[in-house]
């Protein structure tokens, strides 16, 4: 514990805000994600969680603050960009490209870090049927990680629900992330699939990539972060271990009070 | 060499669906020349007739990148074709003495080719940086805005352009070396700077730059570009999450199909030896466009077969719609009805009076009767028949697990 504490962290937030108009999505939020852990970010409905996702990949960069990436600071960075220096992500309603089969998906996510160039594919020099041939290799590797090798060639709108998420997953590992964000990523599973997904995720971490994850499902959240980070109405109200988080009068308050 | 040759056209080791398709397209090419000089008594019409059917079926190659690999509605591709063949005008012809530059330049056609490919590609990137931000509608009005203007650009700079009159007397193509023989009623022979002027030599050029540019599209088609137009055209927000540039790949169809249209407009103005900005209107645009939707949008060959099909129905079935229905009238004993009496025109008048509609109805019904296009691609296809699959019980599982 104390080692991971002077560890440098793999993200940090500094005081990030996120205004829509006169709303505040999210307001004046620091914290910071360390190499290796499985750090989830919770919160009521509309607790701005999402909204932090989409300002930390750049898709709506935030109103004032610092957004940090192992030492880099990326705030305002395209998303191509963010997917490029290492931090890739899923989505709560699952964006999976519908009309692309499950290894087509894999092979996009891999695409910022193939080197062809226009005129490689032109003209179909070895070199680019080789990286063709690795990405699709490497697809297949993904497909078999996440455990849905066998819907390889179906469309990934045909895959079943929980399969979709998989995928996203896998398309996701598929950018050589150093950093992983999942937005929800146990939503509408069974109690069995949420199983899975923790052991999943355990194996990702394995990988040494670190996971970044938004939860609803407080028992997923508890049993297997390392940390937690409780936003309410945009502000961060507590931070800590799971137990920590779980005692805190302010959290039971916003959260599992109106849980129960 | 053939082992490249074989791993330059096969790029998946999946067979391809459309080889069918491709190998129809090449034995009708092939076979084509044959059949006109057989079958009917005017072979030339026929060649020159395809070399022009070429030209459309070259941009419709070219406006499927945009539109059906990328997704990008493109209102004002003739714009480009237009860049493409007045840049043969300027740079092969007289006409450049009677501009304020006072000298003729005359650059091989072959190497226009090239020139026009890479002016009309900057200006798609002209058009396409400020514009490619957009999205769907307001694209498809800027693209339309271009269209427009570029003809009138070159209509009204006269001092450059000769203004509506446009250029004529274009040089015509030329090949450094040619063996002549008796296959062309001639002593055999070697000759330098031949000129090619025969319709089948230029039926025989539109073969290949089709081949070549199928051949590339293909390719692109299949590879980390082509997989990132179809994202982007699916979603452009989980594209640009999995570091897919989407203003940089988006940019690239434009200048790619921009380049196809530089290569149309120079084998137009040599063919044809005239450029006039008449030939570039909104109609061009539509009609290419309308090629790559009934032909099966987002596949290489159905695009073919579609501007095949349409150009036949614009160019030959329609003009010639009149002068059949007064023979068939004729032939049926109600030759009373080719006459023209009080209001009633005569039937021939009428039906070209209503070719218009006739081909719009055409148009409709094969929409109504394959949204898809006639030969679409696999994606399109399941797009376009949503909901009546097999997969349907998956759907209903989502939709309840999302509520």
């Amino acid at each position: 514990m104390t080692l991971a504490a002077v560890e440098k962290p793999i993200l940090r937030l500094e005081n990030v805000t996120k205004r829509f108009g006169g709303l505040v999505a999210v307001d004046d939020v620091s914290f910071e994600v360390r190499p290796g852990e499985i750090f989830a970010l919770i919160g009521p409905n509309g607790a701005g969680k999402t909204t932090l996702f989409n300002g930390i990949t750049g898709l709506f960069p935030p109103t004032t603050g610092r957004v940090i990436f192992d030492g880099r600071e990326i705030t305002g960075s395209k998303p191509h960009e963010v997917a490029e220096f290492g931090i890739a992500r899923t989505f709560q309603n699952i964006r999976l490209f519908e009309y692309m089969d499950a290894v087509d998906n894999v092979r996009l996510g891999q695409h910022c870090r193939m080197r062809a160039k226009l005129w490689d594919s032109l003209f179909k020099l070895p070199r680019e049927r080789r990286e063709e041939q690795a990405t699709t290799d490497r697809a297949m590797e993904l497909l078999r990680f996440v455990g849905i090798e066998r819907y390889a060639h179906s469309y990934a709108r045909n895959l079943p629900y929980g399969m979709q998420r998989r995928l996203e997953i896998a398309r996701a590992l598929a950018t050589e992330p150093r950093l992983l964000l999942l937005d929800e990523p146990a939503a509408g599973f069974t109690p069995q699939e949420k199983v899975q997904l923790m052991a999943l995720v355990h194996k990702i971490v394995e990988q040494g990539i670190t996971v970044f994850l938004i939860e609803h499902d407080m028992k997923v959240v508890m049993g297997i972060s390392s940390r937690i980070v409780v936003l309410d109405h945009g502000e961060k109200i507590a931070e800590g271990d799971p137990a920590r988080v779980r005692g805190d009068p302010r959290v039971i308050e916003a959260y599992l009070g109106k849980q129960n | 060499m053939k082992g490249w040759l074989v791993r330059v056209w096969e790029t998946d080791p999946r067979r391809d669906p459309n080889a069918a398709a491709y190998l129809a397209l090449a034995i009708g090419a092939i076979a084509f020349p044959v059949f006109v000089s057989v079958f009917t008594g005017n072979p030339t019409f026929w060649l020159s007739v395809a070399g022009d059917a070429g030209v459309y079926m070259l941009l419709a190659l070219g406006l499927n990148v945009v539109v059906g690999f990328a997704g990008l509605l493109d209102l004002g591709y003739a714009a480009f074709f237009a860049i493409g063949a007045y840049t043969y005008a300027f740079i092969a012809s007289e006409h450049g003495v009677v501009t304020p530059l006072h000298a003729a330049i005359h650059v091989p056609f072959w190497i226009v080719l090239l020139v026009a490919l890479f002016v009309a590609a900057s200006f798609g990137l002209l058009l396409g940086a400020p514009t490619l931000r957009l999205r769907g509608d307001y694209l498809a009005i800027v693209t339309l805005g271009f269209g427009e203007i570029v003809p009138r650009v070159f209509k009204n700079a006269s001092t450059w352009t000769s203004g509506v009159n446009g250029v004529s007397a274009l040089d015509t193509p030329e090949l450094p070396l040619w063996v002549k023989g008796p296959w062309s009623g001639d002593a055999f022979a070697l000759v330098p700077g031949f000129k090619i002027v025969d319709p089948l030599a230029y039926y025989v050029i539109m073969g290949l730059l089709l081949v070549v540019c199928v051949i590339l599209v293909r390719n692109l088609y299949n590879s980390r570009i082509g997989r990132a137009w179809m994202a982007v055209r699916e979603d452009e927000v989980a594209a640009a999450a999995m570091g897919v540039n989407t203003v940089g790949v988006k940019l690239l169809a434009f200048a790619i199909g921009a380049a196809f249209s530089g290569f149309a407009g120079t084998y137009y103005g040599a063919k044809l030896s005239l450029v006039s900005p008449e030939n570039f209107g909104f109609s061009v645009s539509i009609t290419v466009l309308i090629m790559v939707v009934l032909g099966g949008m987002g596949n290489i060959p159905g695009v073919m077969l579609g501007s095949l099909l349409i150009y036949g129905v614009i160019f030959l079935v329609l003009p010639g719609l009149p002068d059949f229905t007064v023979g068939f009238v004729k032939a049926v004993g109600l030759g009373g009805l080719a006459q023209s009496s009080g209001d009633y025109p005569g039937i021939g008048e009428f039906a070209s009076r209503l070719k218009f509609l006739i081909f719009g109805l055409i148009l409709v019904l094969t929409m109504l009767l394959r949204p898809q296009g006639l030969l679409p691609s696999r994606e399109r296809a399941q797009e376009l028949t949503k909901g009546t699959h097999e997969d349907t019980v998956i759907e209903d599982v989502t939709a309840a697990v999302d509520a």
